[in-house]
């Protein structure tokens, strides 16, 4: 088939391609994407969200933003997120995922993993079924100042004084991202588990014979064979480090303190939108939202760029 | 292609983009109504729909019009309006429909309805995501209440509604340039000090009438094992940041607290305000570290049990705490101590005022079912009825005439006898610009759990006032009472 011609035979592919998608991608278009064109044209306006009615005001609350000392904090929050949160959540879920798998050795000339491995399994993936604002209320319970906390009153009983987890400016973010952590590790280890499923066991039983101990077998086999993986999830944890926002909002001081401590994006564009009636702002702090998010994508993608492994 | 695995027929095509079409046309009209739309034929013009005026129905309220509240069910819960103000209104109009809605979220659940044009009636904006009321008044969404309090009381005809309720409750519910009432502050409202009288009877205490026998009742308090002081730092600064604000009254009187309203050039750099910040963080040392990260049901929690002795808040605490607090726990509110001898304002004076928002939207549905529903409110049984339900006065004069009233009411009528005159007068910033209030939120933490000093607090915040003053997109108000 030729392009540019609408052949009979043409016209019945893409008609059939067409009523397939079309429905889909409609639906999208309209709950999806044009949210996001909205959201751009709002932010070259005043609207305050309340009234119909609104001038367009041009890079204003672009320029608002440079002045803006808690959107660069919340800014700040975010590189922090984005180097540590994937980076701590891969490195347990690889170690985790290696132990359940290939942790155990080999027996009857297969590798496994370390006893227990199936129950293990179930018992990670338990806290990505659990909503994340009832992770959020969970960890408050858990993470109490005083010494009715859970961590705090088990600290206490070997004599350590209460810590102040999210009350304590330089300790509260990293407090935000453990929670994160916890709570993303389980989905990782299921997924890493299922890369690992999926390598050939000859490999690792050639390796193996010629004597490849289990850290050789992890970075020299097991990495490499899982790099897709590995990528598709840093991915998606580096656009959930662009979030944080039901956490940062039921565990934090007022909503992101103590001083700003913990606020991100998200947080900050709902407090213009919905507490200061700024929506302008609100739409100017989602796109570059979206920009940061996209750049991130775009980034990770070409950096992390391999060679595909056929196997 | 051969490996379509059916030979569409031409007929079949249309079929389908028949169907597409069929589908994609009730889009198209969502999209129309979307946020930014545009132009002002979405709001329904109030006045035709009025029907004639009255004795009895002084607003022309068309008596089968139906009408949309909406209340704020947070410590005054939402019984008051279903099972008093409601049914009252229906006796009015027993045509009409009312539709209620108890909520807690009102800005998030309200915003994209003022911004469709499909507006409730009634709003009871209140709580910590209430609507910004600055923002409402200055794109004309809210209804001048003016014909309300000039209307005829319904106990009384011969009075208008404005003579029937406590003394600077209209002015209080001022908004806009030039100001008029946009709001009807309902709750009569008390601030200070709260404590167990129990608990102060039983050890011999009284509460501090100056902060140096506030720095001593402190150390006998931490003898006995029991925080003098403490607020809610993680949602309740706010009630920390009253106490600072009527301590500066108290010292420089209340234009301290109108050159705030006003963003006044340094209004937060005043003496009267650092003396106060100084003042309450000195007493913020007395309190452990964690309360920054409860919030206001646990602190409050702790004071029943009998480990805080003094918090700070209003007269809504009671009611709050009713199922909370033990038998033998008697709630009393004292005003706020002294910081110098040379106070503007004596010791007895507390901040009394109306508050408790009701407004009426502009471009509603049914606005003069609005106004009357609001008339009704003010009726001596709607009062009444309010009080029981809530343990908490309102504004309209001589409501509990023959009522029981509960200990901490009894204290708060002892206080409001007390002050007399000496009224601290309520703050309006905190509606009007809500990023000034969130930056005060958070220096008020960071002055009471001795991050910052209290010099830095008023630079902080002077900074963040001239920021607001500075920034064209917020609709400044002034206030001269």
């Amino acid at each position: 088939m030729r392009h540019g011609k609408l052949t009979p035979a043409a016209l019945r592919k893409y008609g059939f391609v067409v009523s397939f998608l079309a429905v889909p991608v409609l639906l999208y278009v309209v709950f999806v994407v044009w949210q996001y064109i909205q959201a751009f044209q709002i932010s070259f306006t005043n609207s305050r969200g309340i009234s119909p009615n609104f001038d367009y005001v041009g890079f204003d609350n672009f320029t608002r933003l440079f002045d803006d000392e808690v959107f660069w904090a919340a800014v700040r929050h975010h590189v922090v997120l984005l180097l540590a949160m994937p980076l701590i959540t891969i490195a347990i879920a690889l170690f985790f995922s290696f132990l359940l798998n290939l942790g155990g050795g080999q027996r009857n000339g297969r590798m496994v993993g370390v006893p227990g491995s199936a129950f293990y399994k179930i018992v990670f993936f338990f806290p990505q079924v659990l909503a994340v604002a009832i992770v959020g209320v969970l960890f408050q319970a858990i993470l109490r100042p005083d010494k009715a906390g859970v961590f705090n009153s088990a600290l206490g009983a070997v004599g350590i004084g209460p810590v102040g987890w999210l009350i304590t400016p330089s300790l509260a973010l990293w407090t935000i991202i453990g929670v994160m952590v916890w709570q993303a590790v389980g989905f990782y280890v299921v997924l890493f588990s299922a890369g690992m499923a999926s390598i050939p066991k000859d490999v690792f039983e050639a390796a193996a014979l010629d004597g490849a101990g289990r850290i050789t077998l992890f970075f020299r086999i097991t990495i490499p064979l899982l790099w897709d993986t590995l990528q598709v999830g840093w991915v998606y944890l580096g656009i959930a480090a662009f979030d944080g926002f039901a956490l940062v909002q039921v565990l934090s001081v007022d909503r992101g303190g103590p001083d700003n401590a913990t606020t991100v994006l998200p947080l900050e564009i709902w407090r213009n939108a919905f507490t200061y009636s700024k929506y302008g702002v609100a739409s100017a702090m989602g796109v570059a939202l979206f920009f940061m998010t996209l750049t991130f994508a775009v980034l990770t993608l070409r950096v992390t760029r391999r060679e595909r492994i056929e196997f | 292609m051969t490996s379509t695995p059916r030979e569409i027929t031409r007929r079949q095509m249309i079929q389908r983009v028949g169907l597409t079409a069929l589908v994609a046309g009730p889009a198209v009209g969502l999209l129309s109504s979307c946020a930014t739309s545009g132009g002002d034929s979405a709001a329904p013009s109030a006045a035709p729909s009025a029907a004639a005026t009255s004795a009895t129905n002084p607003f022309g309220v068309k008596t089968d019009a139906p009408l949309e509240v909406v209340i704020f069910k947070g410590g005054y819960s939402d019984e008051y309006a279903t099972q008093s103000h409601e049914p009252l209104y229906k006796k009015e109009f027993p045509q009409a429909q009312i539709k209620h809605q108890g909520i807690q979220t009102i800005s998030q659940t309200l915003t994209p309805r003022f911004a469709s044009g499909d507006v409730p009636d009634v709003v009871n904006n209140s709580g910590t995501d209430m609507l910004d009321g600055g923002a409402l008044i200055g794109a004309g969404q809210l209804l001048d209440l003016t014909p309300l309090f000039e209307a005829p009381s319904i106990d009384d005809p011969s009075k208008k509604v404005k003579d029937t309720i406590v003394p600077g409750t209209v002015e209080s519910g001022f908004g806009g340039d030039p100001a008029k009432p946009y709001t009807l502050n309902y709750v009569y409202t008390a601030y200070g000090l709260w404590y167990d009288a129990k608990m102060f009877e039983k050890n011999g205490w009284t509460p501090p009438k100056t902060f140096e026998e506030f720095k001593t009742f402190a150390e006998a308090a931490k003898g006995k094992n029991i925080v003098p002081f403490a607020y809610a730092g993680k949602n309740a600064s706010y009630y920390a940041y009253w106490m600072i604000l009527i301590s500066a009254a108290k010292i420089g009187g209340n234009e301290v607290l109108l050159n705030i309203d006003n963003l006044a050039d340094n209004a937060w750099n005043a003496d009267a305000v650092k003396q106060a910040a100084t003042a309450w963080a000195e007493i913020g040392k007395y309190m452990d570290k964690s309360y920054e990260g409860l919030i206001h049901t646990e602190v409050q929690t702790q004071q029943n049990q009998g480990k805080i002795a003094l918090y700070p808040s209003g007269s809504w605490l009671e009611s709050e705490q009713a199922k909370d607090t033990p038998a033998g726990f008697e709630y009393a509110m004292s005003p706020t101590p002294s910081v110098s001898a040379s106070d503007k304002m004596p010791y007895e004076a507390i901040r009394a005022a109306a508050a408790e928002g009701y407004v009426v939207p502009a471009k509603g549905k049914n606005p003069q079912g609005g106004l009357e529903y609001l008339r009704v409110m003010l009726s001596k049984e709607a009062a009444k009825a309010f009080t029981e339900k809530t343990k908490s006065l309102t504004v309209v004069v001589g409501a509990t005439e023959g009522m029981t009233l509960s200990p901490g009411l009894t204290s708060v009528v002892a206080a409001q006898t007390a002050a007399g005159q000496n009224v601290v007068t309520y703050s309006l910033f905190e509606t009007w610009y809500k990023e000034l209030e969130t930056e005060l939120r958070k220096q008020t933490n960071a002055l009471m759990f001795g991050r910052i000093s209290a010099d830095e607090f008023c630079a902080n915040m002077q900074k963040a006032a001239d920021k607001t003053k500075a920034d064209s997109s917020i609709n400044k108000q002034s206030r001269s009472v």
